[in-house]
């Protein structure tokens, strides 16, 4: 079925239905859409304000966004937790996704069940608990702390999708490289390395995201010094909504679609690189 | 021919090895998520019982109460009293007077100044008796509630954070009874949770069926075109997606000046801070988690069956129910339980879009952590939530397998 060639025997009923359809999900594509690119004008509109018609545009949020200390120290405290955060799930991900595609494991459902579940876990609940936990440890007020739970937070997607590129990789190329006098670890880093780094590449920036994205367990773990971007964003929506936070969030939305065509991208060579078709 | 056990020991010497090693490659990421993530959920288990205030701040009284034992409706023997004067005294001695009246205070307010009068003074007395003289800092201690209060804390161990999460106490009779009317505020939360969970459910599931079955019957290249503009908003930050909703639905927003300018409505609508507002913005959120597993399920049912169906004479309606729907049931199970897992859980949204009366259960979870500080009452809540995901979660594993998680 194409979307507008219909064959000729359908029926006036058929042809009623199929258009329904179309324009329902027109307008639930619409749904989708509309919010996210709403704002973008939005957050170059001169006035403080938030509804159509923009009178005159400008980049003073912008100019506010990236000027002023408090938006700045919280777009750079972001990035660095991130970028730890993702370091530590995506190195720790892929070793035991390795470890999970071993064909007979005894206990693998359990072990990736428990692996996923923070993904599923309520963010607050968990936050409590690493609140809790830290206090005693003393990394409670602390970059650690939040990086440690940001990590974890991440790494069932490094887990996913690392396992799911493993899913078709040929095992006897290992094989054949190990026969061939290759140490173990030779032949990950230039065999297996070299044909799933798609898969890690989009775990890791699913882990970036996770992170870059998450401001609970910043509520809760991270003191005055901790603010980063999502943190500041809420602290403003909770305030007042300042036409900031809309540059903020044209920002983002940005690396939303930075992101979107990175992973269509590594999903495409994936797939070439194993020579599947999906 | 012997050496047939030999090669099989070999091969199985060699499976174990490889066991071995990838129990290995697992086990640093295992032992990062003990630490950054099982053992934080445990604390908030532990602490949901676990409650060691009264008895580690006041021994001597707990132990004193416990060898007289006498009936709730009596106060206890001077010998009690004067447990409590030393126990008080080694507390104000050592600074860790607060948190003991704090404690008490969570169970029946008012109980803490009653304690704290008594605790002011109790250093300029050197010897007894000391029922007077803590009758005469308040007279609540001539009577028996705040005695039963304080036995009702005892032991380390115990049930109620539980039972004030459910809106029932214990009094200080001993007796568990349901809290007073206006106290009874959780049971109401937690069906607001489910209530609004189930509404997002079966929203994302009515809004995603069609765009699912648009997709999945599609040609590939127009399907990932589509595809798109879904995978555009499922990746956008939550807090960004929360913030259009905010400036779409303000009372001078774009939907309600939309609409007075077409000339629908004449006073512009409240569409946010109330529960419209939670169940648009969590629909919008959690939309792609129905729309991604369906639309791979789809995709993968012949077209022929529908097609058989047909011209055998089954009605188009028939042929959509009896035969299409079925073999859609994995998609629209997975996504269903996905999105009502994860609503479960939220704050972030509700606590921004929404009203007073629209929060969930999460966001009393914070507020008791935030502000009431009655971490065992938040800690209770918190497991009750932790184990209803956990149920769903098994159920989700048995149904569609924790390793099949469609990321887009």
């Amino acid at each position: 079925m194409s979307i507008s060639n219909l064959p000729l025997y359908t029926t006036t009923l058929q042809r009623f239905r199929h258009w329904l359809l179309l324009i329902g999900c027109g307008a639930i594509l619409f749904f989708l859409v509309a919010p996210v690119l709403v704002v973008i004008p939005l957050a170059f509109n001169n006035e403080p304000y938030f509804h159509f018609p923009i009178h005159t545009y400008s980049l003073r949020w912008f100019h506010e966004l990236f000027t002023n200390p408090v938006w700045l120290s919280a777009i750079s405290n972001s990035l660095v937790t991130a970028t730890l955060a993702t370091l530590l799930a995506t190195t720790l991900g892929t070793l035991a996704a390795v470890g999970l595609n071993h064909r007979n494991l005894p206990g693998k459902r359990l072990i990736m069940a428990i692996l996923v579940s923070p993904m599923i876990v309520p963010v607050v609940v968990l936050a409590v608990g690493a609140y809790f936990f830290f206090s005693k440890l003393g990394i409670a007020n602390s970059l650690l702390g939040i990086v440690l739970v940001h990590a974890a937070l991440g790494m069932p997607f490094v887990v996913i999708t690392v396992t799911a590129t493993l899913g078709g990789f040929d095992m006897n190329l290992l094989r054949a490289a190990r026969s061939l006098g290759a140490s173990q670890f030779f032949a990950f880093r230039k065999i297996m390395l070299p044909l799933v780094w798609p898969g890690v590449l989009s775990g890791a920036l699913f882990a970036f995201a996770t992170s870059f994205d998450e401001v609970v367990v910043v509520l809760f773990l991270g003191g005055a010094e901790q603010t980063t971007l999502p943190r500041q964003m809420w602290t403003g929506l909770r305030e007042q909504l300042s036409p900031t936070i809309l540059a903020a969030a044209f920002v983002l939305i940005i690396f939303a679609i930075f992101l979107l065509l990175t992973l269509e991208l590594l999903r495409r060579r994936s797939v070439a690189l194993r020579g599947i078709a999906e | 021919m012997n050496k047939q056990p030999n090669l099989e020991r070999r091969l199985r010497r060699a499976e174990l090895r490889g066991q071995l090693r990838a129990y290995l490659l697992i086990a640093p990421l295992f032992i990062f998520v003990a630490l950054s993530f099982l053992l934080p959920l445990g604390s908030v288990l532990l602490n949901s019982f676990h409650d060691p205030v009264v008895p580690e701040g006041l021994p001597l009284t707990v132990s004193a109460l416990e060898k007289w034992n006498g009936p709730r409706t009596q106060i206890p023997p001077e010998p009690v009293f004067e447990a409590l004067a030393q126990d008080m005294k080694a507390a104000v001695a050592s600074e860790k007077i607060s948190p003991i009246a704090t404690r008490l205070n969570f169970e029946e307010s008012g109980t803490r100044s009653i304690f704290m009068r008594a605790a002011r003074k109790v250093s300029t007395q050197e010897s007894g008796p000391w029922q007077p003289f803590f009758e005469n800092a308040d007279p609540a201690w001539g009577q028996p509630k705040v005695w039963g209060i304080i036995r009702n804390l005892s032991s380390e161990n115990h049930t109620l954070f539980f039972l004030s999460a459910l809106d029932f106490q214990r009094q200080s009779s001993g007796e568990i009874s349901l809290q007073d009317e206006g106290q009874r505020i959780h049971v109401t939360v937690f069906m607001r949770t489910v209530g609004v969970a189930l509404t997002v459910t079966l929203m994302c599931l009515l809004l995603g069926f069609p765009l699912a079955y648009l997709l999945a019957h599609m040609q590939d290249k127009q399907a990932n075109m589509l595809l798109i503009l879904v995978l555009l908003p499922f990746w956008t930050s939550l807090l960004v997606r929360t913030t259009a909703w905010m400036v779409m639905l303000q009372k001078e927003g774009v939907v309600n000046s939309t609409l007075q300018a077409l000339g629908l409505i004449a006073e512009p609508l409240a569409l946010v801070f109330n529960r419209f507002g939670v169940i648009v913005a969590m629909t919008h959120i959690l939309l792609p988690f129905t729309i991604l597993p369906m639309y791979s399920v789809m995709r993968q049912i012949p077209p022929s069956y529908v097609r058989a169906a047909r011209s055998l004479g089954a009605k188009p309606m028939t042929a959509f129910f009896r035969v299409y729907l079925p073999q859609c049931l994995p998609g629209i199970s997975a996504g269903a339980l996905l999105v009502f897992i994860l609503s479960l859980g939220y704050y972030i949204t509700p606590a921004l879009v929404g009203g007073a009366a629209d929060q969930m259960i999460s966001y009393f979870v914070a507020d008791n952590i935030g502000r009431s500080l009655n971490w065992g009452l938040a800690s209770a809540l918190s497991a009750i939530l932790l184990g209803a995901v956990l149920l769903l979660y098994w159920v989700y594993d048995r149904l569609v397998g924790v390793g099949n998680v469609r990321l887009g």
